[in-house]
């Protein structure tokens, strides 16, 4: 009788998440089975496939390049203005990716949830780890670009990491705050691909802080500007200051939305399923 | 150390009904705390307490390690709710489970099963989903295929499936999850009969050969019967009645399958259809509970229906048990394009259809009814509602077999029965 294991397990109100961070652990798996199955699924019955990932990036670089160097003339600073877009337009795709699809995962996995039990916290991660499979295609493509451009990659690559981690917080603490409430209200539907366009232009994706002295403390609020910059400081060598500042702004506004976020899920985690 | 392995202690669960929907969108929410701000016209309490609904009220009950329980009760009396909150998907609002074990739930076959992708790549995600380590598949991957049937198919998305062969791939899945608690909600509903006995296979296999413990629910009343150690019965979301299998069945059946009310009443007409029943009769009794002294005699059938469109109309009646298993399909023959099909133009009409049952023993038997046009659609149909009280004391035929339990019925067979010498000693 004893051999098989004696786990108890109490189910009471309001203390439903007992071992909660143990089972996330334990369902690690799915995790990678959901990112596998989105990343699968996402190009069935597309004949171009998973060039889809590349033509969009490439065609924003192109405009904002137009516009932004053409049209707005806007300084480069040295750097050939197609890799200036290019380095930003890498972590705003991750965030807008990542952002976007743990947005409308719960909502997305909705017979999912009503049907069975696991950590929810899986869904939204697991876009996450869509957007970073995304991100380390482009990442492969961008890198001979930038040797083409005779751009040579420095010490500072290896830091890279450091900022697709803190783009995959920030997008996950807004993604966790708008999903759980699309669970309740559909209305942050409508809102999340209004957020991501204002985002595309207060992200500096298309021009540098470091020749804006009078906006860049105002670009610092948004979270994605430290991101930004760090990419472009691993990505592109020399002609970047390191902007530290900003950078704190980045990490603390990115721990308040990831803390409010996470707190906001716990709690109305225990409701989703009465209320999907 | 003790044996019980799921403790359930006053179990309730309330719905707040209006109130969910009532906030869906921001809007709403937004002006209902507008207009519960005070100093505001306030709503009546009265008002918010008829939106509240208790799915389940102070249940409580105990399993020991390797039972089978069966949960039964009518739609609505909670048991769906049970299964949520055992499986861990809601919280209940008071009351408290244990649990001692590992806990697998099936509340639907195919959870998670993405139709884009292939057999393979299917067992692996629902395997996941239901809680397997990849190791684990990987080891079961053969078996698994080879319980399902689909070898041959296993790299075919699984949107080509016929539908028997996506239930049998998603339950052969489920079958061989190793959990130290199994829960299953009406899962073999879905499937054909075959293979829904070999599910019923499987589940006995895991309950009695493991040591188990299995909570079962079903409408199958024989599947329940087969499977099942002990029976609940929920009604309105309380606990009607723990205990023995055949106990718990035989209260099921009698708390108001019939009311003796009116058989119209348990019409259920399909979306669209020209066909309306407007009155129903049995033997000219309109109510549904019919008492047939001797069922030698045909049963009348007496239906009036409204027809609002061109159309071809026929019947068709089953006899089925008090659970609802069926015995005997009673159908004037039709084929394709066969006499016994009406053409109707709008109108109202009578149909008559006189049903010769089988002579059936003393008991209470439910009867189906089904108007359609063969082989297109169904119009209408009275599942299981009708209940004949057949009193058949007066006959003195069969009575050798009436009380063995095992026929429902007999047929007086034309000629003898003869005997002829063959041989000697």
């Amino acid at each position: 009788m004893n051999s098989s294991s004696p786990e108890t397990l109490v189910i009471q109100a309001g203390r439903a998440e007992q071992h909660y961070w143990r089972d996330l652990w334990r369902f690690r798996e799915l995790l990678g089975f959901l990112a596998w199955r989105d990343i699968k699924v996402r190009y069935k019955q597309a004949v171009l496939g998973i060039t889809w990932s590349v033509i969009q990036p490439a065609v924003q670089t192109v405009l904002l390049t137009f516009v932004f160097s053409k049209l707005a003339k806007m300084p480069d600073g040295g750097v050939p203005y197609p890799l200036l877009v290019l380095a930003g337009l890498l972590p705003w795709q991750l965030f807008s990716s990542a952002f976007g699809g743990a947005s409308n995962s719960l909502v997305g996995n909705a017979n999912l949830i009503s049907k069975i039990y696991f950590p929810r916290l899986i869904v939204p991660l697991s876009a996450l780890a869509v957007a970073l499979v995304d991100l380390l295609i482009l990442l492969a493509i961008t890198l001979p670009v930038t040797l083409l451009y005779g751009v040579m990659p420095t010490w500072r690559l290896l830091l890279l990491p450091v900022f697709i981690f803190l783009g995959l917080l920030v997008a996950f603490g807004a993604g966790l705050w708008i999903t759980a409430l699309t669970v309740k209200y559909r209305d942050f539907r409508f809102i999340s691909p209004f957020l991501l366009q204002i985002g595309l232009f207060v992200t500096p994706i298309g021009y540098r802080t470091d020749f804006l002295p009078n906006w860049r403390d105002l670009l610092a609020l948004n979270p994605l500007t430290g991101v930004v910059n760090g990419f472009r400081w691993c990505l592109l060598g020399g002609d970047f200051e390191f902007f530290a500042s900003g950078l704190i702004m980045s990490l603390l506004i990115s721990a308040v939305l990831l803390g409010t976020g996470l707190w906001y899920f716990r709690g109305t985690e225990r409701q989703f399923v009465d209320v999907i | 150390m003790s044996d019980t392995v799921i403790a359930v202690e006053g179990l309730s669960k309330l719905y707040r009904l209006g109130r969910v929907a009532r906030h869906d969108t921001l809007r709403d929410a937004i002006s209902h705390r507008l207009t519960h701000l005070p100093g505001f016209a306030r709503r009546s309490r009265q008002d918010d307490a008829t939106d509240e609904l208790w799915a389940l009220r102070d249940v409580t009950f105990e399993i020991k390690r390797g039972d089978v329980l069966g949960i039964i009760g009518r739609n609505g009396a909670g048991k769906s709710t049970l299964l949520k909150i055992l499986s861990r998907i809601t919280e209940p609002t008071n009351g408290r489970v244990t649990l001692r074990g590992r806990v697998a739930s099936l509340l639907e076959v195919g959870t998670g099963f993405h139709p884009e992708l292939t057999g393979r790549e299917n067992i692996f995600l629902n395997g996941a989903i239901l809680g397997m380590s990849r190791a684990e598949i990987r080891r079961k991957f053969d078996e698994i295929v080879a319980f399902a049937e689909v070898e041959r198919f296993l790299d075919t998305a699984v949107k080509h499936y016929s539908s028997g062969m996506y239930v049998r791939l998603a339950f052969a899945v489920a079958a061989h999850l190793e959990p130290e608690i199994l829960i299953v909600d009406e899962v073999l509903a879905v499937g054909d009969m075959q293979f829904q006995k070999k599910c019923l296979g499987k589940m006995q296999e895991v309950a009695s050969g493991e040591g188990r413990t299995v909570l079962f629910v079903s409408h199958n009343t024989a599947a329940v019967q087969n499977l099942c150690t002990q029976c609940m019965l929920l009604e309105a979301g309380r606990r009607r009645f723990f205990g023995a299998t055949n106990e718990a069945l035989a209260l099921y059946v009698d708390s108001g399958a019939t009311t003796g009310g009116p058989a119209i009443d348990k019409q259920v007409v399909q979306a669209n259809s020209p066909v309306l029943c407007t009155s129903l009769a049995v033997n000219g009794n309109a109510t549904d509970r019919v008492a047939v002294a001797n069922t030698a005699e045909p049963l009348e059938i007496t239906v009036e229906v409204r027809v609002t469109g061109d159309t071809r109309l026929s019947m068709e009646a089953s006899l089925c048990d008090r659970y609802g298993n069926k015995l005997v399909l009673c159908s004037p023959g039709h084929d394709q394009d066969g006499e016994d099909t009406h053409r109707l133009t709008p109108g109202h009409y009578r149909l008559r259809f006189r049903v010769q049952l089988p002579q059936l023993f003393r008991g209470h038997y439910l009867l189906d009814l089904t108007l359609a046009q063969p082989y297109v659609c169904k119009y209408a149909s009275f599942p299981l509602a009708i209940e004949l009280a057949v009193d058949s004391s007066g006959l003195s035929w069969g009575r050798m077999y009436e009380d063995a339990g095992v026929p429902v019925g007999f047929m007086v067979v034309p000629g003898r029965v003869t005997a002829e010498r063959i041989g000697n000693l």
